[in-house]
């Protein structure tokens, strides 16, 4: 294969993965190429190496096998009835652009997507043939992820973890009714069947206490799972509950969610609308209220109006403007799960507080000197010498506390 | 004003030993001074050197500690670049004394500047492991590699080591201008400082690196200060592919709105064939009578009777011989046989297998199923928490059931518990007051009501457990009597 077409391609299928959005490589097992033949370590969690216009890191060389594909979502750029370009890798190319960015130090790893060719096993066939020929051929130690083909035969979703730190397969959409409809060759009872699988395999090779022999590991780095939202009409809290149950079902370490986004060619059933950029920001972050705050997914919703996040606020703030009576809360006094609910205030800059408090009564410029600024904080709290007053209670509270937010919306 | 002279911007036990003779003479951190060997700037008119004649004695030695966190904080604190961060540390390691647990206080405005640089530190080198480029020569050994990189603060020392564990099995080298790294696959050695020029220019594979760069960009979502914000303007220069940036930026509306606009083409007529069929047009009708298990089986994973389906991983119907003549009806699937597919397998399932088999029953010869077969449940965090069924969601899930009970035809149907009970009798039953008694059903068969496995792993005290368990193995023994 001559190194102009393999540069056609490269383009070709880094564009159709460029939709998906998890890239990151964080939480795995430790390793390095120590006393190895081959490179690679996964120190260091979640390197970025790059940064794209569009605000989203490199740290994955994220490519699709293949762009072609036998399904017709109708949000996919890759289903068969859109016209894009097409191109295929070999198993060989893949392996050898993986290392070859890796050893120049540009990624961290693999990221390594396909469009349904064949079959499902056929297809999942190649995506762990180029994992496994990374480990055992080149003893790559970096990071691979793959993403999982729900209908292939369980045996090579096993195949898989074993070469594999992260595994995912995307429930693309919120509503089931509305992935029937726009993804006719998809189930979502397939797909959580492959997340069981996964998390079934990601328990059985956690060493039971005092055991000697470890099990074999198991896509050490968990499973993740992507969300299309603005594609079908499901409301936040309704993509909010869904996503709580599938991290209590299928201790999935992330769900990516990913504004739909015009694609060329794209099929007429879709919108042709602008993503919807804030909305997806404010998803996430009513995701990391629900991984590390302890927020549920129905409390994030009483903050919601008709279903949906205020693009306005942040959500934490949205519920606390919800839930005046909870505050002010006393720095020097309030237990960490009430800290962790005062807007403004990080997990980093409430561990920061709990720890300094044992030294000193916090007054509101120690606060300040934990956190990124107190302004925004000052109505939630009381000090040493500080009480908001009525402040807390303020009708125009809500504007007092935003007054940046309209310039900064016009961002989107 | 003492000074201090120190052998390089990093020289961390050059300042360890100036520094302690200084607090031990007594020198307070505004007539502290510390200079770099070789610095431009040099001493001012009232500077005496005093680190000689205050050397401390052996004695000396023992009279005071620092914390480890300062040592910590103080070796990174050195790599920043700030002309005054040898004299912050220093006022820091003077208020020690009457302040032993200092740097724990981290609103105090020291500590937190420091803090704040360490900080820096500690980005810049992560940043490093980023953005340092390697590009390949060829020398008399074979292949190598070489990186030109300018970091904010002095950290190839600190960060070279995590590219000698990541690329162990490569020869490489981190030229920098205030120092360079070399890894020969055995030793990491540290030179002098380097210049651009000293580095290869250009490497064959980095077209490949902008390609892919260019490539996994969408213009639809431009967010230019969230990119600035992680990679600064100031790396840009040594990033082969920050080059294409301006030109992506500039053309992405361009893009964008030349892809909205252009309509979609005819579908490629040759890949018609190829499509994969629609999988709900052959989905199967829950609605049809079921004529054997299978149909059951298949059924269930298509059944929209109640809200259940849809938080549930998959339906878990019965398993066991057709001509069962005991079925053994429980209330739902647990988490465990939500991601299995299988019924009775998580640690209820234990308890009921044991129980089982000290009543001198063999599962495999019973047919084991629930009242509902979808899994009920709220997600709390990473666990879910098992919630009871309703009488609503147990009548929608009868139809199930009740295709079980008339393809088997069981002669005894064991209910564990009330809801199987319910699903079973069409009313709630006292379970404690009902157990053990048969109780005849419409078709023949006969009703026995026991307490659900699950109940006994739920009792905390020992004594309780093991009585409760005694009477479940009876009922279970009971049954098996009646079978005869
Ligand atoms: S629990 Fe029963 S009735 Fe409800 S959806 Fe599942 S199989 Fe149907």
């Amino acid at each position: 294969m001559a190194r102009l077409d393999l540069r056609r391609k490269l383009s070709v299928l880094a564009d159709a993965a460029k939709y998906d959005a998890s890239c990151s490589s964080s939480g795995t097992s430790k390793r390095n190429s120590v006393g190895g033949k081959g490179i690679g370590s996964t120190e260091g969690m979640g390197i970025c190496h790059a940064y794209t216009p569009d605000g989203r890191c490199i740290s994955l060389l994220k490519i699709l096998l293949t762009n072609f594909c036998i399904y017709d979502c109708a949000y996919c750029i890759n289903r068969v009835s859109s016209n894009v370009e097409r191109a295929r890798f070999d198993v060989d190319e893949v392996v050898d652009l993986t290392l070859n960015f890796y050893k120049r130090n540009y990624i961290e790893g693999l990221f390594l997507s396909s469009g349904i060719i064949r079959s499902g096993d056929y297809t999942m066939e190649q995506l762990v043939l180029v994992a496994k020929t990374l480990r055992e051929v080149h003893d790559f130690r970096g990071y691979i992820h793959l993403k999982l083909i729900p209908e292939a035969d369980p045996k090579l979703v096993e195949m898989a973890g074993l070469y594999a730190d992260r595994l995912s397969a995307n429930i693309e959409l919120p509503r089931d009714e509305a992935l029937a409809r726009l993804a006719p060759q998809k189930d979502v009872g397939v797909i959580k069947k492959a997340m069981s699988q996964v998390r079934l395999g990601v328990e059985a090779a956690k060493p039971a206490k005092r055991e000697k022999i470890k099990p074999p590991k198991f896509a050490p780095g968990g499973q993740s799972t992507q969300l299309i939202i603005g594609a079908d009409g499901a409301p936040d809290t309704e993509i909010l509950d869904r996503s709580a149950s599938l991290y209590g079902g299928y201790g999935l370490r992330r769900v990516y969610y990913s504004a739909f986004s015009p694609i060329p060619d794209s099929s007429s059933i879709l919108p042709l609308s602008k993503p919807p950029l804030m909305r997806e920001h404010r998803l996430y972050q009513a995701d990391w209220l629900m991984r590390f705050y302890g927020f549920s997914a129905p409390e994030i919703g009483e903050g919601a109006s008709n279903g949906m996040l205020d693009l306005a606020v942040d959500p934490k703030l949205a519920w606390a403007l919800n839930k005046r009576e909870q505050f002010p809360v006393d720095v020097n006094r309030a237990p960490r799960e009430m800290l962790l609910r005062v807007p403004g205030l990080g997990v980093k800059a409430v561990d920061r507080i709990v720890s300094g408090r044992r030294y000193r009564t916090l007054r509101l410029e120690d606060v300040g000197r934990l956190t990124r600024s107190v302004a925004k904080i000052r109505p939630f709290i009381t000090a040493l010498d500080w009480t908001p007053g009525g402040l807390t209670d303020a009708a125009d509270l809500k504007a007092r506390v935003t007054s940046r937010t309209p310039e900064q919306l016009s961002l989107f | 004003m003492a000074v201090a002279t120190l052998d390089g911007e990093t020289d961390f036990d050059g300042w360890r030993k100036a520094a302690r003779a200084f607090r031990l003479a007594g020198v307070e951190p505004a007539a502290a001074r510390f200079v770099v060997a070789g610095a431009v700037e040099q001493g001012g008119l009232f500077d005496q050197p005093i680190a000689e004649e205050a050397s401390p004695t052996p004695d000396d030695r023992r009279a005071f500690n620092v914390p480890k966190e300062f040592v910590d904080l103080a070796q990174n604190l050195i790599l920043h670049r700030s002309a005054d961060r040898f004299d912050l540390m220093y006022r820091l390691l003077w208020r020690l004394k009457d302040e032993p647990d200092l740097i724990k206080v981290i609103s105090d405005r020291d500590v937190a500047d420091a803090l704040e640089r360490v900080k820096n530190v500690s980005r810049a080198s992560h940043k490093m492991k980023a953005f340092v480029r390697f590009r390949q020569v060829h020398d008399d050994l074979g292949e190598a590699w070489v990186a030109w990189f300018e970091p904010p603060h002095r950290v190839l020392e600190k960060t070279a080591p995590f590219f000698q564990r990541r690329f162990t099995t490569m020869r490489w080298s981190i030229l920098t201008p205030d120092g360079s790294a070399f890894w020969d696959g055995e030793t990491l050695r540290f030179g002098p400082p380097a210049t651009r020029d000293m580095a290869p220019a250009e490497d064959e594979i980095e077209d490949f690196w902008k390609t892919y760069y260019a490539s996994t960009f969408n213009p639809a979502r431009l967010k230019v200060k969230t990119m600035q914000g992680e990679m600064a303007k100031s790396y840009w220069k040594n990033l082969p592919e920050a080059a294409l940036i301006p030109e992506l930026v500039a053309a992405s509306s361009v893009r964008t709105e030349t892809m909205v606009a252009t309509p979609s083409p005819q579908p490629n007529p040759r890949f018609a064939r190829a499509v994969a069929p629609d999988l709900h047009l052959a989905r199967p009708d829950a609605e049809a009578v079921p004529e054997n298990l299978d149909d059951v089986a298949v059924g269930v994973q298509a059944c929209r009777r109640c809200p259940l389906y849809r938080d549930a991983t998959q339906g878990v119907c019965g398993e066991g011989p057709k001509s069962a003549r005991l079925m053994i009806v429980g209330e739902q699937p647990g988490d465990q046989e939500d991601l299995a597919g299988r019924t009775f397998i998580g640690p209820a399932g234990q308890v009921l297998n044991a129980a089982l088999a000290e009543a001198g029953i063999d599962r495999s010869d019973v047919y084991v199923t629930n009242a509902v077969k979808h899994f009920k449940h709220e997600p709390r965090g990473k666990r879910r928490l098992h919630k009871t069924p309703n009488a609503g969601e147990v009548q929608a899930c009868r139809w199930w059931l009740d295709s079980e009970r008339r393809l088997i035809k069981p002669q005894v149907v064991l209910a564990l518990g009330a809801t199987a009970g319910l699903a079973l009798l069409g009313r709630k039953p006292a379970v404690m007051q009902e157990r053990g008694a048969p109780i005849d059903l419409s078709d023949g068969s006969t009703a026995v009501l026991t307490v659900h496995p699950s109940y006994l792993l739920r009792l905390p005290d020992e004594a309780a457990k093991s009585e409760a368990r005694r009477l479940f193995i009876e009922d279970l023994a009971a049954v098996q009597r009646r079978m005869r």
